[in-house]
């Protein structure tokens, strides 16, 4: 195959793959559970999530094959899972493994959701944070387009959309938590992590 | 009328509010957004869309029972 | 049952759990030896069974589960398991296990025993809650005393888990064991036993455990001479509220609630009775009569609970009591199940309000509508509880209501409250 086709395929997929994925860590960031707004569709959004997550990895996919076929540079395949093993440009391919790792990871044990603990497969969701921004890093860090306005735009709105969404799903955390209703102060707490035993004083004071 | 029944384990739910979007019919929510079932068997057209809220509650707080009786 | 009654026991065939001696050697000469056939004594085994089933023992914590049912239940689990001697008594207004505990405490360790022989079980764990510890240092001491003298085949030991209302509840005794964490556990399954890690758990109420002490040593006998033919044997029972002479009475299951309160000789007229602890029922004067039993207490939406009885007297606003108590009972809340995290605070606020003469029809309908959803909708029993208090109260104080519905409080509803609680509650 004609090496400058692939090569545009690799940048082209590439940068698909990574607005996909913004665009699902936004998803997945902008909810919590009980919900103020009645009339929004939670459980759309999360499938929207998932289906958006597929067609992520599918770009990724291609992203990744047609870099190995290119045999302008030499990446292998090897490389593609084990960071810093490529002989070109070795950190910022690296990046590119460790976040396809980590990517992998999440994608799995989504799929394996049923047979895991609860506990695991959130921890393991959680690598999703550290995926995005490597991702990010290994895009712009390869150099290839990254000196083209329009890629420099698309960068910082992707940036923009994950810290607002990250920003509003810390605050509504935040208020959700603090509308728990508080019971009046106890010496002796229910469990180690004393959820009941926190003081508000003064506000049962009917 | 098949004899599968939601039950909802409170202490998992944390009222996403996923199920009572999919099976308005059976699951209807408080003023808090946790989730009321009535206990009666479900309708057979709603089994399917039963096991898909079970399966993708956020906190696995639905289970669908074959109850016999009490 | 092989077992020869000594001079001594014949003084003592008449089932009682109150007066008797508190030390082992008393305890011994009153009721005679402990006599644990440990192993596979199957005729020995039968015999305790079936006078178990015979005295149609219930449990005396709350449950009212008869006991040789939750036996074999048990037995069924498996062996190697824990006898758990329940002595958590977070219900405020109860002292009986408490007294138990301190006056007879031999009395429920043998109970223990039996049962754990029954089960094959390796251990007996008394659970003293934090803070009181006068009954932590009586248990201990006739603990000592047991094993110095051998009379603990079973080894005893003592743990003590928080102080609070929600910890006594069963499956959160049984989870505090294993987790540190008292927090009740969804059981689906009634039948299926508690655990602790992987061994079964038998959890039982203090009183219970001296029942079946008594049972054990004398057979079903005494037990059934006293009480009612369909539910035998005594209780003990807490009377506080507004009386002169507060304190824990044994009665014949069967007593009409009116003879068990005047027992403690009420201070002045009763407006109404509180059956059953602060997650009970209220009754009113027409139901006075009503014998202390499950069957009759329950046609009029009761039960004998937890073995407490609070006495309301005239000069009391009911609904500032049952206002402070929905606030008790909400402040205990396990806060892990929304509906009662969310429900049992708006109830109380509602039920306060309406104390306060500032609730209108609304405010009734919609605390009405609350009852109603947040009924059953937990992980255990605990809104079920307030529920029952608050829409008793509403139903018995319904003249009341009527008043302060309108702005017209009784003038008494700030007064001190006869109630007890472990904190203070404002309305």
């Amino acid at each position: 195959m004609n090496s400058t086709y692939l090569w545009y395929a690799t940048r082209a997929s590439g940068i698909v793959a990574l607005v996909l994925l913004t665009l699902t860590m936004v998803l997945g960031l902008v909810t919590t559970s009980r919900p103020r707004a009645r009339n929004w569709p939670g459980f759309a959004q999360q499938e929207l999530h998932r289906r958006i997550s597929i067609l992520a990895v599918v770009f990724l996919a291609v992203h990744v094959v047609t870099s190995i076929l290119d045999t302008y540079v030499h990446i292998g395949w090897f490389a593609i899972a084990v960071p810093f093993a490529s002989p070109y440009s070795r950190f910022w391919v690296g990046l590119g493994a460790i976040a396809l790792d980590l990517m992998v990871a999440v994608f799995v044990s989504s799929l394996l959701r049923s047979h895991l603990k609860p506990g695991t497969w959130r921890a393991i969701h959680w690598l999703a944070y550290a995926s995005w921004p490597i991702a990010l890093i290994h895009t712009f860090g390869l150099g290839t387009d990254s000196r083209e306005h329009w890629v420099i735009a698309l960068g910082a709105i992707c940036v923009l959309s994950v810290g607002l969404s990250l920003a509003w799903r810390i605050r509504a955390t935040a208020k959700q938590r603090a509308t728990v209703p508080a019971v009046t102060s106890h010496v002796v707490p229910l469990n180690r992590h004393a959820t009941t035993a926190r003081t508000r004083a003064g506000r049962y004071d009917a | 009328m098949s004899g599968l029944r939601i039950t909802i384990d409170p202490v998992a739910c944390e009222a996403y509010g996923y199920c009572a979007e999919l099976l308005p019919e059976a699951i209807s929510l408080d003023e808090w957004g946790y989730p009321i079932v009535d206990g009666r068997p479900l309708h057979p057209e709603l089994v399917a869309l039963a096991k898909r809220a079970a399966r993708d509650c956020p906190k696995r707080a639905i289970t669908l029972r074959e109850k016999t009786s009490g | 049952m092989t077992h020869s009654a000594s001079p001594a026991q014949a003084l003592h065939n008449v089932h009682r759990l109150l007066g008797h001696p508190s030390d082992l050697k008393g305890h011994l000469d009153a009721h005679g030896p402990l006599n644990v056939a440990l192993g596979r004594n199957g005729s020995w085994q039968q015999g305790l069974m079936s006078s178990l089933e015979d005295s149609r023992l219930t449990g005396r914590g709350g449950g009212a589960f008869p006991a040789s049912i939750k036996l074999e239940l048990a037995q069924s689990a498996g062996g190697g398991g824990t006898v758990v001697v329940n002595a958590m008594e977070g219900e405020p207004a109860s002292d009986k296990d408490t007294l138990l505990l301190t006056r007879t405490p031999h009395l429920v360790l043998d109970g223990a025993q039996y049962l754990a022989a029954l089960c094959r079980a390796v251990r007996i764990v008394v659970c003293i809650p934090i803070g009181r510890d006068s009954v932590a240092a009586a248990v201990n001491q006739a603990m000592r005393e047991r094993s110095r003298n051998n009379h603990a085949p079973v080894r005893e030991e003592m743990v003590r888990p928080p102080g609070r209302f929600i910890a006594g509840e069963e499956s959160a005794l049984a989870n505090w064991m294993q987790s540190a964490r008292s927090l009740p556990v969804l059981r689906p399954d009634k039948g299926a036993p508690l655990r602790i890690g992987r061994r079964p758990a038998l959890v039982h109420n203090a009183e219970t455990l001296a029942h079946i002490a008594l049972i054990a040593r004398h057979g079903a006998g005494p037990f059934r001479a006293r009480g009612m033919t369909e539910e035998p044997g005594t209780s003990l029972v807490t009377i506080s509220g507004d009386v002169t002479y507060p304190g824990v009475v044994e009665v014949d299951r069967g007593t009409p609630l009116w003879d068990i309160a005047i027992r403690s000789q009420p201070a002045e007229p009763v407006q109404a009775l509180l059956v059953g602890g602060y997650g009970g029922t209220w009754i009113g004067p027409e139901h006075f009569g009503t014998p202390y039993a499950s069957i009759p207490l329950r046609t009029i939406g009761a039960a004998a609970g937890a073995g407490v009885i609070v006495v309301l007297g005239e000069t009391s606003c009911g609904l500032a009591e049952s206002a402070r108590i929905a606030r008790y009972l909400a402040d205990e809340n396990a806060g892990q199940c929304g509906p009662c995290v969310n429900g049992l605070p708006a109830i109380a606020d509602g039920m306060a309000q309406l104390a306060r003469g500032e609730g209108r029809y609304d405010d009734i309908t919609r605390l009405q509508r609350r009852l109603s959803e947040v009924n059953g909708r937990g992980a255990c029993r605990h809104p079920d509880g307030a529920v029952s208090l608050v829409r008793s109260a509403l139903a018995v104080f319904a003249g009341d209501l009527d008043a302060h519905g309108r702005g017209q409080p009784c003038p008494h509803w700030r007064k001190l409250t006869s109630l007890r609680f472990p904190y203070p509650i404002r309305l």
